[in-house]
């Protein structure tokens, strides 16, 4: 296990270099990773196949398109973001240079998930790149031929001593979090960052960590119902269900259960067809284990649709779950799987309350024609993000910082938020060794005079 | 847990949505006023007894910086509570998309001894204004200081919403055991990886504003007078006990002789021949402190001060010559009135030496070229720098403040309070018509439609019009 503390520390002594510095460096980096996508495309939608049973288009649009498109943005803004930013001075200082300096930490670690194994390693490995630190990349091992192909391909188009990749389970990640980094970001559960932020805690490594939860879906009476459920069944089972910000369970009003229902039965129809296990575009449950752990939660629960599963291929049929109790089991974890329970409340205030009791999701979901309820809605509750009348989409936008709050995470990433949240700003102030008379003021022996001034 | 029945009902008032409307954060921020201008004279009075402190440090450092943080917030406040629009792609040009600034719940405020006003004051005038509910833990070593906070705050603010906490570290440690929405620590770093690991059992984030020890570099070329008198004044205010002072002094062997006479000048200009007799010189807030730092005297070569005196837990303005990089006072941050002197050879020696220790909260660098301030600059790492002053970027609360590493994580000061106690929280808004132009996304899927996602997702500005 001597291994993690000497690739950490080659990284240590490639970032004390000073090379990764330069912005010149780093966008050189980036465009070596920019090539490193389209060059090797085909091999990373086999491994994203070979691991969920994701097709080309999905694969596509889900993981590689965010991943051009922030190499992209960030490669164009990194000077302006690099830059120096002057502030605001006050009469003391007026003559001064004050600034905020943007400045790497140094060593960072980025944890992945397994769910969207590749974007989930790329895009924060983007930001740390941009911010001139050295990084450790240590992608799930779930995941595994994603995983074994971030380790064959990054040495290949990036730096080697500054962007180690290391492999293994959960020992290995152990070790790993014995040594010190400067930053850690984890996507993964709630449970395993709370062991991340104890294992940072020793170190006052700062972290950010991309949680979970259950992220509820209010529909109000007031809606177009065809287009709602058509947005929430695309939501919810994309990737058969594994997607974070998934809308986790419905909240409605018991008089449009059945309708809910219909509606993304239909939909369900239209995208998969009448044989959802045939379609190329329906994911499997990543393993045995997670299989098991969903198929358990259908147990004693009206299933108003699909049901079926198929242990050889991990398959989980798109299930609806109606007049699902609050205290039963669908609802006590987070579902990440293609099972959707709907729970009836009588009112929005119902609704509010009934999140409000539980834990902050990482993304909250109403739909409503009433701009006046979407608008209660977001201000009576707290989650990592919002969609209103739709679902996933905030995560797709690079301008708003993505994250979690309480339980479902800290911190935030995307877009310039990933730049920001891997480097130090350094406050500066240059005075001047002259014009010492200023400073009389503030020396001993004090005064009421001087302080009146 | 004999803290959980104050935390739950804090928490029930945050649930109740009490502290969302500006108006009232804003009756509680100037409120806080009140407690500033009518309790000023305790306060005076309150931090002279706990740490000898002169009414003049005490105005200047904690009341007059309390006073600008709140007039800044209630300036800003409703400027900082709007929601943030932002650049959206195209496809989503007509949707609204914006930052929500959001509450985290219930915060702890742990304060430490050394400003015991301002160091719970700043940070809880930031998570008010936040919207946030409040529990303040001010410091039992800081006796009198406590006894007022504890006494007189509560008459001020909202007692559904805020609450002051008294005790040690027992206490502490019991208190940490409940859950809470953000943490913000100011202390140690020993002390600050019990907190982030207590948060760690509740994914509660923090900001620790920790310490270090802060390198002053002199070079060759500048004015010696100037920078002994503000060397010595970072070094002596509040008889050192300052986060930010400078810790020690790195210059060359000649500088060192030319600043020794120099830095005597400044001391005897601001404290008189014998500082112990001066109003404005402070003492070690404990008996612990005092011989602790008593003890680090060994190290080296007193040239200047040296004096102590146990009974008033007084310790002169001393100045510590031939001290070595393996010496007891350069293991431990000194926050006493000691400046040692380590001699380098030249600048890149000096960059050397604070690049092989701990990420310090401020490094200080003192020349008349530009050239070599920018060079330290650039070469190091801290939480903030100061160029040819010492302490004063503090002072500016368009500067965040805050330490890396050992020296701490997060910031504030300023807007960075407000948003250091706030959930940045992405919303977008779409509507419900125009269900076509989803078309794309949904399976089955086609190369057609990867092509028409692909265009679709660019950020533009909003005045931009480009469909490739």
């Amino acid at each position: 296990m001597d291994k993690m503390r000497q690739v950490v520390e080659r990284a240590r002594a490639a970032f004390n270099s000073g090379r990764s510095r330069s912005l010149e460096f780093r966008i050189q980096q980036l465009k070596a990773l920019e090539r490193m996508v389209n060059e090797r495309e085909k091999e990373i939608l086999a491994a994203l196949k070979a691991d969920l049973h994701k097709c080309g288009h999905s694969a596509y649009s889900q993981e590689i398109i965010g991943i051009l498109g922030e190499l992209a943005l960030t490669m164009e803004k990194l000077p302006s973001w690099a830059a120096p930013q002057p502030v605001k001075r006050n009469l003391l200082t007026m003559r001064d240079e004050a600034y905020i300096g943007y400045e790497p930490l140094g060593v960072v670690l980025i944890i992945g998930a397994w769910n969207y194994p590749f974007v989930l390693v790329m895009q924060p490995l983007i930001g740390a790149i941009a911010a001139g630190n050295a990084v450790v990349v240590k992608p799930s091992e779930v995941s595994e031929n994603t995983a074994r192909l971030v380790a064959e391909l990054l040495p290949q188009y990036l730096d080697k001593d500054l962007y180690p990749v290391v492999t293994g389970g959960v020992p290995e990640t152990t070790e790993l979090l014995t040594q010190r980094f400067d930053h850690i970001l984890y996507t993964g559960n709630t449970a395993v960052g709370k062991i991340v932020m104890a294992a940072a805690a020793k170190h006052l490594t700062p972290v950010t960590l991309e949680l979970g939860g259950k992220s509820p879906c209010y529909i109000d009476k007031d809606c177009d119902l065809t287009v709602a459920c058509r947005r929430i069944t695309w939501g919810k089972y994309m990737n058969c269900g594994q997607t974070c910000i998934a809308p986790d369970y419905i909240l409605c009003d018991p008089s449009i259960q059945s309708k809910v229902v219909e509606n993304i039965k239909e939909t369900l129809k239209e995208f998969y067809g009448e044989d959802v296990k045939s379609s190329p575009d329906y994911e499997r449950i990543v393993n045995k284990r997670h299989f098991n752990r969903v198929k358990n939660l259908l147990e004693g629960q009206k299933i108003a649709h699909g049901g079926e599963t198929d242990e050889a291929s991990c398959f989980i049929a798109p299930t609806i779950l109606t007049d699902v109790s609050p205290e039963s089991k669908v609802m006590e974890e987070e579902i990440f799987g293609p099972v959707l329970p709907i729970v009836t409340v009588k009112s929005v205030e119902e609704a509010i309350e009934f999140i409000n009791l539980r834990e902050k999701p990482l993304a909250l979901y109403v739909f409503s024609n009433n701009k006046q309820l979407i608008k209660r809605v977001i201000s009576q509750t707290t989650s990592g993000g919002v969609t209103g009348n739709d679902v996933i989409m905030h995560f797709f936008l690079s301008t708003l910082p993505f994250g979690g709050v309480g339980h479902s995470g800290m911190g935030a990433y995307h877009g310039k938020y990933s730049f920001e949240t891997f480097s130090h700003r350094r406050a500066c102030l240059i005075k001047d060794l002259r014009m010492e008379s200023a400073n009389k003021m503030r020396y001993p022996p004090g005064s009421q005079k001087k302080l009146d001034w | 847990n004999p803290y959980a029945g104050l935390v739950s009902r804090l928490r029930a008032s945050w649930l109740s949505e009490k502290t969302r409307p500006m108006e009232y954060r804003m009756a509680q921020l100037e409120a806080l006023g009140h407690f500033l201008d009518e309790k000023k004279q305790d306060i005076v009075e309150a931090t002279a007894s706990d740490l000898g402190r002169a009414a003049f440090e005490t105005e200047l450092s904690e009341i007059l910086l309390c006073k600008n943080e709140l007039h800044e917030t209630l300036n800003n406040l409703s400027r900082w509570m709007k929601d943030e629009h932002v650049d959206r792609t195209l496809a989503m040009q007509l949707d609204s998309a914006f930052i929500r600034k959001d509450p985290y719940g219930v915060v702890l405020i742990i304060a430490p001894w050394n400003y015991p006003t301002s160091l719970f004051l700043a940070p809880l005038i930031g998570a008010i204004a936040a919207g946030n509910c409040v529990i303040i833990k001010p410091s039992e070593v800081s006796k009198k200081m406590e006894r007022l906070v504890a006494e007189a705050l509560p008459n001020y603010l909202d007692k559904d919403c805020f609450a002051v906490v008294t005790g040690g570290v027992q206490e502490t440690t019991r208190l940490l055991e409940n859950k809470f929405d953000y943490i913000f620590f100011t202390g140690i770093p020993p002390v600050g990886r019990i907190v982030m690991a207590a948060a760690a059992k509740h994914l509660t984030p923090v900001t620790l504003e920790l310490g270090g020890k802060n390198p002053c570099y002199v070079s060759d070329t500048c004015d010696v007078t100037n920078v002994a008198r503000r060397v010595a004044w970072g070094r002596f205010f509040n008889a050192g006990q300052t986060c930010v002072a400078p810790d020690y002094l790195l210059c060359t062997l000649e500088m060192q002789e030319k600043l020794i006479p120099a830095l005597q000048k400044a001391i005897k200009d601001f404290y008189g021949p014998n500082p112990q007799e001066s109003p404005d010189f402070g003492r070690m807030v404990s008996d612990k402190q005092f011989q602790r730092i008593r003890a680090l005297l060994g190290s080296g070569r007193v040239a200047i001060g040296g004096q102590t005196d146990e009974a008033e837990r007084y310790i002169a303005p001393t100045v510590l010559v031939e001290v070595q990089p393996s010496d007891p006072i350069m293991q431990e941050e000194i926050f006493g009135p000691v400046l040692p002197i380590v001699v380098v050879a030249n600048m890149n020696e000096a960059i050397d030496f604070i690049n092989s220790r701990e990420r310090p909260l401020a490094i200080y660098a003192f020349s008349s070229d530009d050239k070599v301030v920018n060079q330290v600059l650039e070469r190091t790492s801290s939480g903030g720098f100061c160029g040819n002053d010492t302490l004063m970027h503090m002072t500016l609360s368009s500067l965040p403040f805050g330490g890396i590493g050992n020296s701490g994580l997060g910031m504030y000061h300023g807007k960075f309070s407000f948003d250091t106690f706030s959930h940045r929280r992405g919303c977008l808004k779409r509507g419900m018509g125009r269900e076509p132009l989803n078309g794309p996304r949904y399976p089955p899927y086609s190369q057609q439609k990867l092509g028409v996602v692909r265009a679709a997702s660019r950020v533009t500005r909003p005045d931009a019009c480009t469909l490739l």
